[in-house]
């Protein structure tokens, strides 16, 4: 997981800084319209490369910060086997993370920047992880919903102009709808299950539905930087699209395993062959994304406080390092 | 205790100490400070979980009454759980795990070596596997040990620490009862006196490499193979049993 447009607030990176050359500008474009992939040593418009970054760090923040409503549930998870799935999961998440990290460095950007910009706050990660998962149903519901979510928005990433970003999705994707089938696994066994365990799923649905909406980013109308985006092909398609086709695949799998999606105006429009969707509570997205969500702090805190405590590991392995470097001079 | 109760406990046993251990390690998914040994303790849990599902599977075979792995690990009290004390102990700081994985697994790894030759082949076949993961584990966990003993002056005495602390634990691991006893006799299994000889020499050579004192000879801490265990591990199964328990009889 997990890119989302963040792209809501008026950030500088599509500026520029108005020296590049308006023919370096053409051909950079050129490349791009005739598919090209873009490489890290090509030269590149500024802008395009801020844009990419700032995508690229946040996306990997979102798979670190989402290591952490999972890990939630693993002493606690109810078999041996769903452990083990977790588990795998959330290592694959910390995998993706690492590739992801190395993606962005191919830009010029340090890892312990980027990590430095996450545990200042300065950067953001997906909204969603600010949700507690509170019962053995949201391990379920985060699987199916919010990884499918990033895979709706990921597929076209592997198309992305910028080939170590498009590359890195080739992998990531694969190994995302791993995760959605597992997770929806869980929900098919609980629906399976005893009324309590029916439930539980229920009530994850009903909590996950919105936030994993909001994870396209806000609607096309107050979206700034998509059209920058989909010039340079980082963006294939816009926010809007997007949520509709994650509702449009995402219903049918509610009914199969007989939950109700919490919209009532969630019905199929015969005539389009897509569902409705009601108002989406953007406040709530704004101060989740401000700070304000239930988890914010939690997530923060808790990374924070592991980067303080590897601070003496840190500094032993650079002191050790430098023992055996000097004694094998 | 005849054979076959023997050969029982003693696979319960590896399932339970692979069990509590992966346990432990879990609790510290998402803390980590790097994400490259963020990876490697997942990864190292994961091999513990993979043994303990292995061991528990046979155990449930060989008992014949039809439960599988998921009933020996969740509806099993406390002090049926027969692991090593070590192992229970809550994980510290990032020196107390590697300590402690060091200790346990220079064990281990001889233990799994030995069960490798012995005559159960189903054990033969799981310990076959599980050696292969462990001595991976043994070089990354000693790299780090040796980083830290001989790192920086603060790094040393915090290692030093976790030595001392944990060392009282390790003479259980060691101590032979009647179920090694018979499953040494009939089944060919590991002689813990000279899996000791081995381990102390390995442990001693590890521990000055990382320029660290070896702990002086003392009262060793004992019970956890026998279900005598630690406050620590209530918690623990509390935590871990806690779905399977709420909902009896519910799968998952
Ligand atoms: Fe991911
Ligand atoms: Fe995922």
């Amino acid at each position: 997981m997990y890119t989302q447009g963040l792209d809501q607030k008026g950030q500088s990176d599509a500026k520029g800084d108005g020296l590049e050359a308006a023919a370096d500008l053409a051909a950079f474009q050129k490349r791009v319209d005739a598919e090209e992939k873009i490489e890290a040593k090509d030269w590149m418009p500024e802008a395009y490369r801020r844009t990419l970054i700032r995508q690229i760090s946040q996306h990997a923040h979102s798979e670190i910060i989402g290591m952490q409503p999972e890990g939630n549930w693993l002493t606690r998870a109810p078999s041996l086997k769903r452990k083990a799935i977790l588990l795998a999961k959330i290592q694959d998440e910390a995998g993706h993370g690492l590739y992801l990290y190395s993606a962005a460095e191919t830009l010029g950007v340090s890892r312990d920047e980027m990590v430095g910009d996450l545990l200042s706050g300065k950067a953001k990660y997906s909204s969603i992880f600010n949700y507690p998962t509170v019962t053995w149903a949201d391990i379920g519901a985060i699987g199916w919903l919010v990884d499918g979510a990033a895979i709706m928005n990921q597929i076209p990433l592997c198309r992305c102009s910028y080939g170590p970003y498009s590359r890195a999705m080739v992998r990531i994707c694969k190994e995302e709808s791993f995760h959605q089938r597992q997770g929806y696994d869980i929900l098919v066994e609980l629906c399976k299950g005893t009324a309590e365990q029916k439930a539980m799923a229920q009530d994850a649905l009903n909590r996950w539905w919105w936030p994993s909406l909001m994870m396209f980013g806000p609607s096309d109308k107050d979206s700034k930087h998509s059209a920058q985006s989909m010039a340079w092909k980082i963006k294939r398609f816009s926010n809007d699209e997007l949520r509709q086709k994650f509702i449009d695949v995402t219903v049918p799998q509610a009914e199969f395993l007989g939950l109700k999606v919490p919209d009532d105006e969630c019905v199929l429009d015969k005539k389009t062959g897509h569902y409705g969707h009601g108002e989406i509570d953007w406040q709530e997205f704004i101060e989740v994304i401000k700070g304000n969500g239930p988890c914010n702090k939690q997530r923060l805190a808790k990374r924070r406080k592991a980067h303080d405590d590897g601070a003496w590991v840190r500094e032993a392995a650079g002191a050790y390092a430098e023992k055996r470097a000097a004694k094998a001079a | 205790m005849n054979a076959d109760q023997a050969l029982l406990a003693y696979v319960s046993r590896l399932g339970d100490n692979a069990l509590i251990l992966g346990q432990r390690m879990v609790e510290l998914v998402a803390a980590y400070p790097e994400l490259e040994e963020e990876l490697a303790n997942a990864n190292f849990a994961l091999d513990f979980i993979g043994q303990a599902r292995m061991f528990y599977t046979y155990a449930g075979e060989i008992e014949g009454n039809g439960r599988g792995e998921d009933d020996f690990a969740f509806l099993r009290d406390e002090n049926e759980f027969r692991n090593f004390l070590l192992i229970e102990q809550p994980n510290g700081h990032f020196g107390d795990s590697i300590t402690k994985l060091v200790l346990f697994e220079s064990f281990y790894l001889l233990q799994l070596e030995a069960l490798t030759k012995c005559a159960d082949t189903r054990i033969a076949e799981i310990s076959a596997r599980a050696e292969k993961e462990i001595r991976y584990h043994l070089r990354h966990n000693t790299q780090w040990f040796l980083r830290l003993g001989d790192g920086t002056e603060e790094s040393h005495q915090r290692v030093q620490g976790s030595l001392d602390n944990l060392w009282p634990y390790t003479g259980e691991m060691f101590a032979a009862d009647e179920i090694d006893g018979i499953f040494a006799e009939f089944f060919d299994g590991p002689h813990l006196e000279a899996i000791h000889a081995q381990w102390m020499t390995n442990v001693e050579l590890i521990i000055s490499q990382a320029t660290l004192d070896m702990p002086e000879d003392q009262w060793m801490a004992s019970g956890g193979k026998q279900g005598r265990h630690s406050e620590h591990l209530g918690f623990m199964i509390a935590e871990m049993q806690y779905l399977q328990r709420t909902h009896p009889g519910a799968t998952w």
